[in-house]
């Protein structure tokens, strides 16, 4: 996983993000400095809108990401995620806020220049594919392009590469109705990336897929990115899917974000109770490295090395014998003292009310 | 939920009351029986006036179109007639079997070959032409209406009321304005055709259009389309089988329309064929040219079907078409050289009509005691009663018995104790509709007091849709009262109510048994997908033929036409209820029988009763056009307004019947909405 680091700037920058609906929407925030409030004005805000009959899709939403980062937002159905990755290409128009794309504002651009950015800076994936029932796979996947007014002979080629590309060769002739949803949602990838997006949205792409599919289109996600370095937003309701692929994610509760993140960073240090009760349900022991449980004290001597991206999983069984535990070679080089009492202390950041025996 | 049962009660019991104050004073109620003539607005006067002055003023702006129109229609008979009917034969036969495979190629050669060699080619073709010109049209209008209507929501707003409107004005009636703008020619029949064959593409239109799922809106918006790129590239396409089938409809409702304006006479084509030889009582030739209709409806009708619904993900290259092209041409070449291909000479033609009109009369001489006795039957013991009530209809020479005071003493007693034994059973209300139902039943719908029905209308207008319903009934009979055409709207009410009671009935039955048995089913299908498309007119021709003019064959015709949707929305809603529901009621042991009364049925109620709806719509649809068979009520007025180009009394009729299927439109989908609400489920109205 890579992290980012604080010099590069961001590809996308969603900044106090606000999405109304109902009658008058647009009153609502008419008088207000959405960039200047605080979170727990803009918490109370949107709370005297809902009580207004309004509707708050999206509450002060703000994120960055980062250049060929996966950027994951998870949360349950309702939680406003859909709104924002909509907004964040104007499928949605939001009701305040700032969209920098860039650092370019995307809410000022005319319809034109959306169009314009559309066609050649973003792709986005559908949950229900959202492919074109009367055009092949072919032409399902060429038609941004020919859309562009592209010629025949560019078009189809670019529109092949990208079809092997997603592993779809020989299936060019068919149409969206004869093939499988795995299939299917293979085709809107590379509908997707046919112009070549430098920002990629995926909303749910593969909620819609069987779960021996989404594990396996997951796989390919992660090895397609490899390649291309894309920034992308990954909307998800599925905390495991998050945990897999995201490089920092984003939970979000009644359209506002909960907690921003990497996704180890939830797990041992969990905001709320809302996100713990993700967390619960994770299988820790994989996602744990000896490197996120170590201590800061320097090891004892002689006892055994480890490098830092070793699963704790794996080191169960020594430390269980091993009373003295282990020495982690971190990334930095540095050598750090770890025991089954920090595993222990790691487990417990995920327990939201550990008071079977008090003090 | 009490309080409206109780205001139920209330406004049941008033109305039985007055209901038995009218039956038991009939003869001292004067005025509140028969609607005084004096009451009656003078409005056919005026209208008509107002229509001469009309036609005066802008008569040269419809004769103008009248004159542009005739144009296309001149070059599509000239066209259709020029070109052999070998070389049609091949194309058609070719987009037979594009559109549905090998069969239906058979069935459309066939066909062709029939209009041939039966020597109704020439007739075939006039009534084409109108068709093939007024498809487009219609196409056109109905689908640039349907985008403006899924465009915006105010003209959606406005489009609607006026399609609902247009859908249930009778076909007929459609003729009478349009011949007196246009004057007598071809050009009637394309322009009512046109009018009555959009609509049906309007809301394909838009129920296509609205129906492009959001993500596919979305995709193409993500890849850049322009707002008439997503409208033409993405919008369309997507709802392109919607839109096909909308064709579909159009097609069949222009080809009925064609053969409906055929009565106005005039015309070399297929309709006039069968009007003319049907009132010549030359039965035989009249249902010769009958199956030519119905071949014609039936083909055109599979093979749009056809191509609509293979509309995605099959296309198929150029190299058939250049087969065909090629074929076309030897075809037509060899017709130079061979020229029955061209025109089929007179002494090869098929005529097996005296030989039909032959065994027709043979069956009448034959079974003459045994035809009669079923048309007495029917009309003593279920028609008569109906329409002048037991106590006109019972007689000594009918029913071996007179309607002495005793035997209605008896009647009111059976009544009286079966409705005391549903009161005893707390069931209050529906003992209030048993003692109703005996009243009309004894008076008779024609002899029930003007004031005693328009109370019952109302009253159900009422309980279907609450006040806002009972005002529009209101204002409805208030119409047929005040317009003088409350007595043929009575008798329409008597004739479509029996036909529709026993196509219910008998549709339902049907509808239940092919639920329950698939060798019915499909026995039952394709006689009920013919019917449907079969043009209204040619349905009369085989009961005409063997019970002559009168009720009863109007009757039969009615039957046989709307017990279609009874049979289909019964089967349907059957066949898809929600499985677990059904897996439930087996589980816990339910025996076959049980399933079907306790679980299946309750459960179908509210698609049986869309069925109802339908099936009403459909026996008034038939009613008008059964006026060629001599009935006396609105369809009769309408024709005769027709007949005499009188504008006032053929309109006001028309608007009538709208308004009597408007009613009972509404109140049958009332009642279906409260049950939808009851069970939690929503229904759409497409099967």
């Amino acid at each position: 996983m890579t992290t980012s680091s604080p010099t590069t700037t961001p590809k996308l920058s969603c900044k106090h993000v606000w999405k109304l609906y109902g009658k008058g929407a647009d009153q609502h925030l008419r008088n207000v400095d959405v960039a200047g409030q605080g979170p727990d004005e803009a918490k109370a805000l949107a709370q005297r809108i809902r009580e207004g009959d309004g509707i708050v899709a999206s509450t002060d939403v703000s994120f960055d990401v980062m250049p060929g980062e996966i950027f994951v937002i998870m949360g349950l159905s309702g939680s406003g995620k859909s709104t924002i990755v909509r907004c964040l290409s104007r499928l949605v128009e939001p009701t305040a806020g700032e969209i920098l794309l860039d650092g370019e504002d995307l809410l000022k651009a005319s319809s034109k220049e959306l169009i314009d950015i559309r066609r050649h800076k973003m792709g986005m994936v559908f949950q229900s594919f959202g492919l074109m029932p009367h055009l092949n796979v072919l032409e399902n996947v060429a038609f941004p392009l020919k859309l562009q007014g592209l010629d025949d002979k560019e078009r189809l080629e670019r529109a092949e590469r990208v079809i092997s590309l997603v592993g779809l060769e020989g299936r060019e002739a068919s149409f969206p109705s004869q093939l499988s949803g795995g299939q299917q949602q293979r085709v809107g990838i590379a509908r997707s990336l046919a112009v070549e997006p430098e920002v990629w949205f995926l909303d749910e792409p593969f909620s819609a897929l069987d779960p021996l599919i989404r594990r396996q289109m997951q796989d390919e996600f992660l090895r397609l990115q490899q390649e291309l370095h894309k920034s992308i937003v990954f909307i998800t309701h599925d905390f495991l899917e998050a945990l897999r692929i995201a490089d920092r994610m984003a939970i979000m509760k009644d359209g506002a974000v909960v907690q921003i993140g990497r996704p180890v960073d939830l797990i041992l240090n969990p905001v709320d109770d809302y996100v713990r009760e993700f967390t619960n349900d994770v299988p820790w022991e994989l996602i744990l490295t000896a490197g996120d449980v170590a201590s800061d004290n320097s090891p004892p001597a002689g006892i055994k090395e480890v490098p830092a991206s070793t699963n704790v999983a794996d080191l169960l069984p020594y430390l269980a014998s091993h009373d003295s535990g282990v020495a982690v070679r971190r990334d930095d080089n540095a050598l750090v003292h770890m025991t089954s009492q920090n595993v222990i202390a790691a487990l417990a950041s995920g327990v939201s009310d550990a008071s079977a025996v008090k003090d | 939920m009490d309080a409206a049962l109780n205001r139920s009660l209330v406004v049941w019991l008033a109305v039985t009351v007055l209901v038995a104050v009218c039956v038991v004073f009939a003869k001292s109620l004067g005025p509140l029986v028969t609607y005084p003539d004096a009451l009656v607005l003078p409005v056919t006067d005026p209208m008509n006036t107002a229509m001469r002055w009309f036609v005066v003023t802008f008569g040269w702006f419809f004769k103008g179109i009248s004159w542009l129109l005739d144009w296309p229609i001149l070059l599509a008979k000239t066209v259709l007639h020029a070109v052999p009917w070998a070389a049609w034969f091949v194309l058609w036969v070719f987009l037979a079997l594009r559109a549905g495979g090998k069969g239906l190629a058979i069935f459309t050669a066939a066909s062709l070959l029939y209009m041939v060699t039966f020597g109704f080619w020439t007739q075939s073709m006039n009534s084409f032409a109108l068709v093939v010109v007024s498809i487009p049209m219609a196409v056109a209008l109905g689908f640039a209406l349907g985008t403006w209507g899924f465009m915006s929501e105010r003209a959606y707003r406005i489009i609607m009321p006026i399609l609902d409107l247009m859908q249930t004005v009778p076909a007929f009636a459609y003729l009478l304005p349009i011949l007196l703008l246009f004057g007598f020619g071809t050009t009637v029949g394309l322009v009512a055709s046109i009018l009555f064959a959009f609509p049906p593409m309007v809301r394909n239109t838009i129920v296509g259009l609205r129906g492009v799922p959001d993500e596919v809106i979305e995709s193409g918006l993500m890849s850049g389309a322009t707002p008439s790129q997503l409208f033409w590239r993405v919008r369309v396409p997507t709802a392109q089988r919607q839109i096909l089938l909308g064709v579909n409809q159009t097609t069949m409702a222009s080809l009925s329309m064609v053969i409906i304006a055929s009565i106005i006479g005039g015309t070399n084509d297929i309709g006039w064929e069968v009007l003319s030889t049907m009132r010549k009582a030359q039965f035989g030739e009249s249902l010769l040219a009958g199956i030519v209709i119905a071949l014609m409806a039936m083909v055109l009708d599979r093979i749009t079907w056809g191509f609509a619904v293979q509309s995605n993900s099959t296309k198929r290259g150029a190299s058939g078409w250049i087969t065909c092209a090629v074929l076309f041409g030897a075809a037509w070449l060899l017709a130079l050289v061979f020229s029955p291909l061209k025109d089929w000479p007179e002494a090869w033609v098929l005529n097996p009509a005296p030989a039909m009109n032959a065994g027709l009369e043979w069956v009448f001489v034959e079974f003459r005691t045994l035809l009669e006795a079923i048309k007495r039957a029917a009309l003593f013991y279920l028609m008569l009663p109906i329409k002048i009530g037991l106590a006109q209809a019972v007689s000594p020479f009918t029913w071996g018995f007179a309607m002495t005071p005793a035997v209605t003493v008896g009647y009111a007693l059976i009544v009286a104790a079966v409705a005391g034994y549903m009161i005893f059973k707390r069931r209050v209300l529906p003992a209030l509709w048993v003692i109703l139902f005996a009243l009309v039943l004894y008076s008779g719908l024609t002899g029930l007091a003007w004031v005693a029905l328009c109370a019952i209308i109302i009253a159900l207008a009422w309980q279907a849709g609450g006040t806002n319903l009972a005002l529009w009934a209101l204002a409805g009979v208030a119409f047929l009262l005040l317009t003088g055409i409350w007595e043929p709207s009575v008798i329409s009410l008597y004739l479509c109510g029996v036909g529709v009671l026993l196509s219910f009935l008998f549709g339902s039955a049907i509808g239940i048994w092919a639920s329950e048995n698939d060798t019915v089913s499909r026995m039952v299908r394709p006689v009920i997908d013919t019917l449907q498309t079969m043009p209204l007119f040619v349905i009369l021709i085989p009961f005409v033929m063997v019970f002559k003019i009168g009720e009863f064959t109007a009757l039969l015709a009615i039957i046989v036409y709307a017990i279609v949707p009874a049979i289909r929305y019964t089967e349907h809603g059957l066949r898809n209820l929600p499985h677990d529901v059904i897996e439930a009621a087996t589980a816990i042991g339910t025996t076959p029988r049980q399933l079907l009364w306790q679980v299946k049925l309750p459960l179908a109620v509210p698609s049986i009763m869309l069925g109802l709806n339908q099936t009403i719509m459909f026996g008034i649809s038939m009613l008008v056009i059964t006026a060629l068979v001599g009935t006396d009520d609105l369809g009769q007025q309408i024709y005769i307004g027709l007949g005499d180009g009188d504008f006032g009394v053929g309109m006001t009729a028309g608007i009538g019947m709208a308004i009597i299927a408007m009613i009972a439109d509404r109140i049958t989908q009332g009642f279906s909405q409260q049950i939808q609400a009851r069970l939690g489920v929503k229904l759409d109205n497409a099967v």
